[in-house]
């Protein structure tokens, strides 16, 4: 090997922030996937799960002899059957060292605790043999009363109501409170509502976060191998790392011998963010059987017992002086976990809990949050997981604000937010955010959404008494992303750290196999990381595989969610990339015939200072693959991996604006405008990047106006199919007009912030704050959560004079078993949500 | 079990199949051909999408003895059958070009639902595309770059 001279710079062109198409693509566009559902293995056998139609009921009998018959039917389980093997299911995350946790079995035997809880397994050749003599298993329940309503549930102890976990003798799992008194981080906050109650603007209100079903396109699905030295699972997941941990920690198998591999995976957006029931049935019966299982879930059962998410009732009072200025925020959530606490559980309303105060300088702030057991779906992680539940509340109380105070709802923000020259600002909560310009984002989103034309098109509307009016909806959001300092997540008592690890080979054909521990399922990693390493290490960007996703080829990872991939997981990809460069120096110097310390790293070579001599790194790598000849001392090769554990969060923020046409006359609300600029520091991908703001923004808009879990008196879930749980469709939505902004994060080398979750965090507020801006005049100041036209048509009839406060119901009033709630009421004089105007 | 034969992505098969068998799982399961994938079982997704004789139909809506005789198209052969020479499909470039799906997993039918769009208005409106493909959902992209996607690959000629 000879050193070469630096001719030319042909790379000088940075692959960060190239629109680059996805090198994911071709394999996705010409149906050459590896779902997990098209494995096949030989001898491969099927499973059919029976499920319970009760909420909430004793197993008596279940007779399997028919099934048993069945053509090909290989065995039948039942919970009795299941011994320590089966393992259970677990919670990482006990937010109180009190808090109430049922025993989660994979499936049950002798009482189920929520509609669509698995009762029986059956196994067969074919999925469709399974599925028939599923349907001869005979299962007698002896029906109990079902804890279903939230805030009833949260009132019920032993002796009066129901408790959707009779043994634990509450329905009450966890409290877990924030105070920024006891803290040290803030004032008192009850000072401050005392305060503002005598002398100052007090808004109270009660809002309510629908429960959600994350409803990703490719149903989840699992097959086990148990044939061989290790047993190997394939799951529709986005935790093969974590899951490959619960197996071992809970099945008894060496964690040394379980390979989970997530192959193409479907989309998740949180809702496979878990371990679930299905996985640990068909690993047991896997190992049962010693024969290959495949188990893929229909749509239904995927709406049913996939987790669901949010579910919250949200009691909020903002203090504030009489120039709008806030001076304290308390909140008090009850959160519905379902019938469990399943793997994040009760720690996603705790992801909420540092970001109510949002952007603004509150002075004073308290978070408290009830978890509670019903029997539902368990809850989990959706999208955001907390922080869109925790924006929803402070967007929604800032335009009440300026409401009361008469005054344009960015005017009120403005006032209140940190300025960009603020920066880093510690907030009330506690959190250190780094970076941010909330004035550039807000004043480049007006100008695109035409902010000024629009609100005078209002005013005509309003002027006319047109029927459809218009309304102009504000969310200024920032949200905690990366996932996460593993001494804070130790600090909140999760039982994992944040960290992520990278590994970049460097292999003797000059091509470079990089290795990562997050696992993408849509996000284009594959690319955005090709990216990242070609700029790092100088090479071309086809040259960079990006392996993931498998536990065997990944050794180490704490996989994707909370949006860490980029900012946790590209970090720990910079550096192990920059430990290459460092390995190769001595190498280099040794080629050179140089002194170490003169060589430098620039564009894929590197050289000796002031000369025009140098070496290319995959040269290097072709030189230590032989290591025919190699400094003393050294060990052969460059390969390197990194492990980072992150410093802080990092804080994406940005201003929405959306504008909604309301017609009076039948409730439609019709997007017209949807404007965001969102400040996600630098971006590796503009496409990818614009890609996921969309889809975010759809999923939060979908909240705000179509999509809700609704269960019956009985507590079946009747929006169990497509048919019910209204996903949008392309007909139901809008182009939007994207751009961003961009300071960059401190907190990571790229200079990057999450932009996963942003859209969706972001727009449902925006949302609602439109729709509800749209009916200012008919003296409307909430709709509940999803807006649909019967809800919209009752609030605006509400607040003429002739309604009631039990007006904008549910279309299922049924969810609750109550009609009148508080939160449906929309009309001025709501007694649920008392609006204490401005002074005496 | 019934005798059926068919052409699937230009290839002449025949099988011995139960009545009941749907035309998705046919594909899937008798032909491998897994590039066509089920999202939902009430037919509101359309991520099984297909062409029968020329036309998209959700095959998880249609039984495989009504295939008996006729020609299926699925993504693995869009191309081929399109006759671009080894190429992608245009509407499959412009899927890609216009980085119209994430996960992917609906792609399939939304990309064979696109073509059969273009093939009856080869220049629809933005609002033509929006119904057009309303029987397909994604969860990923929030429509919009698929929109543009059919509107490029209108621009360029994307119908068959």
């Amino acid at each position: 090997m000879t050193a070469v001279q630096d001719s030319a710079q042909e790379t000088s062109t940075t692959e960060i922030g190239r629109d680059r198409r996805r090198k994911e693509d071709q394999r996705l566009i010409t149906g050459r996937t590896r779902w997990t559902d098209n494995i096949t293995l030989p001898g491969m056998l099927h499973l059919a799960m029976v499920r319970s139609p009760y909420a909430h009921a004793k197993i008596t009998s279940i007779d399997t002899s028919a099934a048993q018959q069945a053509t090909n039917v290989v065995a039948v389980y039942t919970g009795a059957d299941l011994d320590e093997s089966a393992g259970v299911l677990i919670n990482a995350w006990p937010i109180t060292p009190d808090q109430k946790t049922p025993n989660h079995p994979p499936i049950p035997a002798d009482r189920v605790t929520f509609a669509g809880e698995i009762v029986a397994c059956v196994v067969a050749r074919s999925a469709a043999e399974a599925r028939d003599a599923a349907e001869l298993v005979d299962v007698e329940y002896e029906e109990l009363p079902a804890a279903l309503d939230l805030k009833e549930a949260v009132a019920a102890d032993q002796s009066n109501g129901v408790l959707a976990h009779p043994d634990l003798g509450t329905n009450k799992s966890a409290f877990w409170k924030f105070d920024s008194a006891e803290a040290g981080t803030g004032g008192d906050v009850e000072e401050a509502i005392a305060k503002a109650r005598n002398d100052g603007v007090l808004i109270e209100r009660e809002y309510r976060q629908q429960r959600l079903i994350p409803a990703f396109m490719e149903p989840r699905s699992v097959v086990v191998d148990p044939t061989g030295e290790q047993l190997t699972m394939w799951s529709a997941t986005q935790i093969p790392h974590i899951l490959r941990f619960a197996l071992a920690a809970t099945t008894g198998v060496p964690e040394s011998k379980i390979r989970v591999i997530a192959p193409d995976v479907g989309g998740g957006f949180g809702g496979k963010l878990q371990v679930t029931p299905e996985e640990w049935t068909a690993w047991w019966v896997a190992r049962q059987l010693g024969k290959p299982v495949k188990y893929t879930e229909t749509r239904s059962e995927s709406l049913m017992a996939g987790h669901h998410g949010r579910d919250q009732w949200q009691k909020l009072t903002l203090a504030a002086e009489k120039d709008g200025t806030v001076t304290g925020l308390k909140v008090e959530l009850t959160a519905d976990l379902g019938s469990y606490v399943s793997l994040v559980g009760g720690g996603v309303p705790v992801l909420g809990a540092f970001m109510f105060n949002a952007i603004y300088k509150f002075p004073a702030y308290q978070f408290t949050c009830q978890t509670v057991l019903t029997n539902k779906t368990w809850t989990d992680a959706y999208r955001g997981a907390g922080r869109p539940e925790a924006t929803f509340a402070i967007e929604r109380l800032m335009d009440e604000l300026a409401n009361e105070l008469g005054v344009d709802p960015l005017e009120v923000r403005e006032k209140n937010w940190i300025r960009h020259e603020e920066f880093p600002f510690t907030t009330v909560a506690g959190l250190e955010y780094d970076s941010g310009n909330y004035e550039a984002a807000t004043e480049k989103a007006k100008e695109h959404f035409g902010y000024d034309e629009l609100r005078a098109e209002q005013q005509r509307r309003r002027d006319s008494n047109d029927p459809v009016q218009l309304g102009i909806g504000v969310s200024t959001f920032t949200e905690m992303c990366g996932l996460a300092p593993s001494r804070v997540l130790g600090s909140l008592d999760y039982g994992a750290g944040g960290w992520e690890h990278a590994s970049v080979r460097m292999l003797a054909t000059g091509k470079v196999e990089v290795v990562v521990g997050v696992s993408p399922h849509g996000q284009g990693h594959e690319t955005a990381f090709s990216q990242i390493v070609a700029d790092r290490l100088g090479v071309p960007f086809e040259d960079v595989e990006i392996l993931h996703g498998d536990t065997q080829i990944s050794h180490k990872g704490l996989d994707t969610y909370g949006s860490r991939s980029l900012v946790v997981g590209g970090e720990a990809l910079v550096r192990a990339a920059d430990k290459v460069i460092e390995k190769a120096k001595p190498y280099a110097a040794h080629m050179l015939e140089a002194n170490p310390d003169d060589i430098e790293f620039q564009a894929g070579r590197l050289g000796v200072k002031g000369t025009d001599q140098s070496v290319a790194l995959t040269e290097i790598a072709t030189a230590a693959f032989a290591s025919h000849d190699y400094p003393e001392g050294l060990e052969p090769g460059i390969d390197a991996e990194a492990t980072y554990d992150p410093v802080n969060f990092n804080f994406p923020h940005g201003t929405h604006l959306c504008a909604v046409e309301v017609d009076t006359e039948t409730g439609q609300v019709k997007m017209r405008k949807y404007t965001c600029v969102d400040d996600i520091g630098n971006v590796i991908n503009p496409l990818i990047v614009e890609g996921q703001v969309h889809g975010g923004l759809v999923q939060g808009i979908a909240q705000a106006l179509w999509e809700e879990a609704v269960h019956d008196e009985s507590g079946t879930l009747v929006s169990a199919s497509f048919v019910d749980y209204l996903v949008p469709t392309a007909a139901d939505t809008i182009s939007f007009d994207v751009d961003h902004n961009s300071t960059a994060s401190l907190t990571n080398t790229l200079g990057t912030k999450g932009v996963g979750e942003a859209g969706t965090i972001a727009s449902t507020p925006a949302v609602v704050n439109a729709v509800v801006d749209a009916l200012r005049p008919f003296g409307v100041h909430d709709v509940q959560m999803p807006c649909t036209p019967e809800r919209v048509w009752k609030a605006v009839h509400a607040g003429d004079g002739g309604g009631t406060t039990e007006a904008a119901a549910p279309h299922f009033d049924a969810a609750t078993g109550e009609t009148g709630q508080t939160d449906r009421s929309a009309g001025a004089d709501d007694p649920g949500a008392p609006e204490e105007g401005a002074g005496a | 079990m019934t005798r059926i034969e068919l052409t699937v992505d230009g290839a002449r098969v025949s099988d011995d199949v139960e009545p009941r068998m749907l035309l998705v799982h046919y594909l899937r399961e008798k032909l491998g051909k897994t590039g066509t994938v089920i999202g939902c079982d009430t037919s509101n997704c359309g991520a099984c999408t297909v062409h029968l004789d020329g036309r998209s139909v959700k095959s998880c809506n249609v039984l495989a003895v009504q295939a008996d005789g006729a020609e299926v198209t699925t993504i693995e052969g869009l191309a081929a059958t399109a006759g671009t020479d080894g190429h992608l499909h245009k509407v499959q470039e412009a899927f890609h070009e216009c980085h119209a799906l994430q996960c992917g997993f609906c792609t399939p039918g939304m990309i064979m639902q696109s073509v059969d769009l273009l093939n009856d208005n080869p220049n629809p409106t933005e609002e033509e595309i929006r119904l057009g493909i309303e029987g397909n959902l994604c969860r990923c992209t929030g429509y919009h770059n698929i929109v543009r996607a059919v509107q490029t690959a209108a621009g360029t000629g994307g119908a068959q």
